[in-house]
């Protein structure tokens, strides 16, 4: 039976982790090829790194560290932030990333998402997508969550799909750094709506939530970040607590 | 020292199964020289792609003839093992024909493409050897062979399907093992080993 996916998300600026790891055992704390080591190690089943690099260096800082994990890393990554057209995705596929994440630069030139999939398959593609909620209406953010855009979640997402995008990485800011779960109704919706899987972002803060984003929400996989780095949830014991709990997954 | 060559052509994943043999410490070559893979101990041949157009890559590069000519161990990965099928709904598809199973594009309630970790059903063979019990692997795809003659094992998503076959010397796998963690690893390992 396919495993529900757990994967933690690193933030990454100029070839560093951003957040504050509290990991025993780490000794460099800022360097995302050891943290990602550990994840594997823990058993996660997939790495996001967002890099939020902003110089205009960027674009080779990055390319060099997906050089550097795909290396190291023996399990599925996505590298997400910053990809702002075709070419820079090109460039991250041809030094190892598994799939690119991209946000802003689909909602401005969606066409992207058709040209990236033509080109690399929708494995390749995953959307993400920043929403928030006013009432029952959830408005799509970009640039990390700063300028709300006129589109709906809902119908970016179905968009996205026939584009052709192979996931959706739906992250609820209102539910983002909360720590109070997931958005797992919203999540249900949008998995009822949609026959490629979705990501869960936003919210992790006790393993409880994690089961529920998988039964009630629907989701095919949950992403976190905190709760995985200051080790407040250990992936081995998430995962045997799910499975007590009758959800597959890989251990 | 072992002569592991892979398959060069415009297949998406050669860089990652490069990769994994270099975490294995492996000798490997990325070669389209028929004389080079002819050589070759062993022959691996990577795809992530679209079916016809990476057949037709194939055609202009004289491997359609090679590959299934081979008499060392060749291991076919995802859209590989597809190609070393008879023939593929994608494109429709006509393939290598080392395999008589078709390959046919998921019809199921399930979410496509499948996506994700999952596992064989128990069989015995010489690649699965010294893995655990309940070996897990990471597949995405949105098409899959049938079950048949050549199926070692098969996997269960939606519907049963061929997720590792085999015919002489010429092994499939629908997943990725160079993806799959350290199971994806041993399995590597075994087939250089053989």
């Amino acid at each position: 039976m396919l495993a529900k996916r757990i994967i933690p998300c690193l933030d990454i600026r100029e070839g560093r982790t951003v957040k504050g790891v509290n990991f025993v055992g780490i000794r460099d704390a800022g360097d995302p090829i050891e943290l990602a080591c550990r994840y594997v190690e823990e058993g996660a089943d997939e790495l996001v790194f967002l890099d939020i690099t902003a110089s205009h260096e960027g674009r080779k800082t990055r390319v060099d560290l997906v050089k550097l994990i795909a290396k190291e890393i023996n399990i599925p990554f996505t590298i997400g932030g910053g990809i702002n057209d075709y070419r820079d995705a090109e460039l991250l596929l041809a030094a190892g990333a598994d799939k690119i994440c991209i946000n802003s630069a689909a909602v401005k030139n969606p066409v992207l998402i058709n040209q990236l999939v033509n080109a690399y398959g929708s494995q390749f593609v995953v959307l993400a997508i920043d929403a928030s909620a006013s009432g029952n209406d959830w408005q799509v953010y970009i640039h990390g969550g700063r300028i709300k855009h006129t589109k709906n979640l809902f119908e970016w997402a179905l968009e996205g799909q026939d584009r052709g995008c192979g996931e959706i990485l739906f992250t609820s800011m209102n539910h983002d750094g909360t720590k109070g779960g997931y958005v797992c109704d919203t999540l249900r919706k949008l998995s009822d709506l949609l026959h490629i899987p979705i990501i869960a972002s936003g919210g992790a803060g006790t393993m409880d939530h994690f089961l529920e984003v998988f039964k009630w929400g629907k989701s095919d996989a949950a992403l976190a970040a905190s709760v995985f780095h200051y080790g407040e949830i250990p992936i081995p014991q998430l995962k045997l607590f799910l499975r007590k709990n009758n959800v597959s997954v890989r251990i | 020292m072992e002569n592991i060559v892979i398959i060069k052509y415009n297949a998406g994943n050669i860089g990652s199964v490069a990769n994994a043999l270099k975490r294995l410490d492996v000798n490997y070559k990325i070669s389209a020289d028929p004389d080079v893979i002819g050589k070759a101990d062993k022959v691996i041949f990577p795809g992530v792609g679209e079916a016809s157009s990476t057949m037709k890559n194939l055609r202009e590069r004289g491997l359609d003839v090679l590959i299934p000519r081979l008499r060392q161990p060749v291991l076919g990965i995802c859209l590989g093992m597809q190609l070393m099928c008879a023939w593929s709904e994608e494109g429709d598809t006509r393939g290598l024909g080392i395999f008589k199973e078709r390959v046919y594009k998921f019809r199921i309630n399930e979410k496509v493409p499948h996506m994700g970790w999952n596992t064989l059903m128990p069989s015995t063979d010489p690649l699965l050897t010294d893995l655990p019990e309940q070996a897990w692997f990471y597949f995405v795809h949105s098409f899959y062979a049938e079950s048949g003659e050549s199926t070692v094992a098969s996997c269960e998503y939606g519907i049963s399907f061929g997720a590792y076959l085999k015919k002489d010397n010429f092994y499939g796998v629908q997943f990725h093992p160079e993806k799959s963690g350290k199971t994806g690893s041993k399995f590597i390992q075994n087939f250089i080993a053989l």
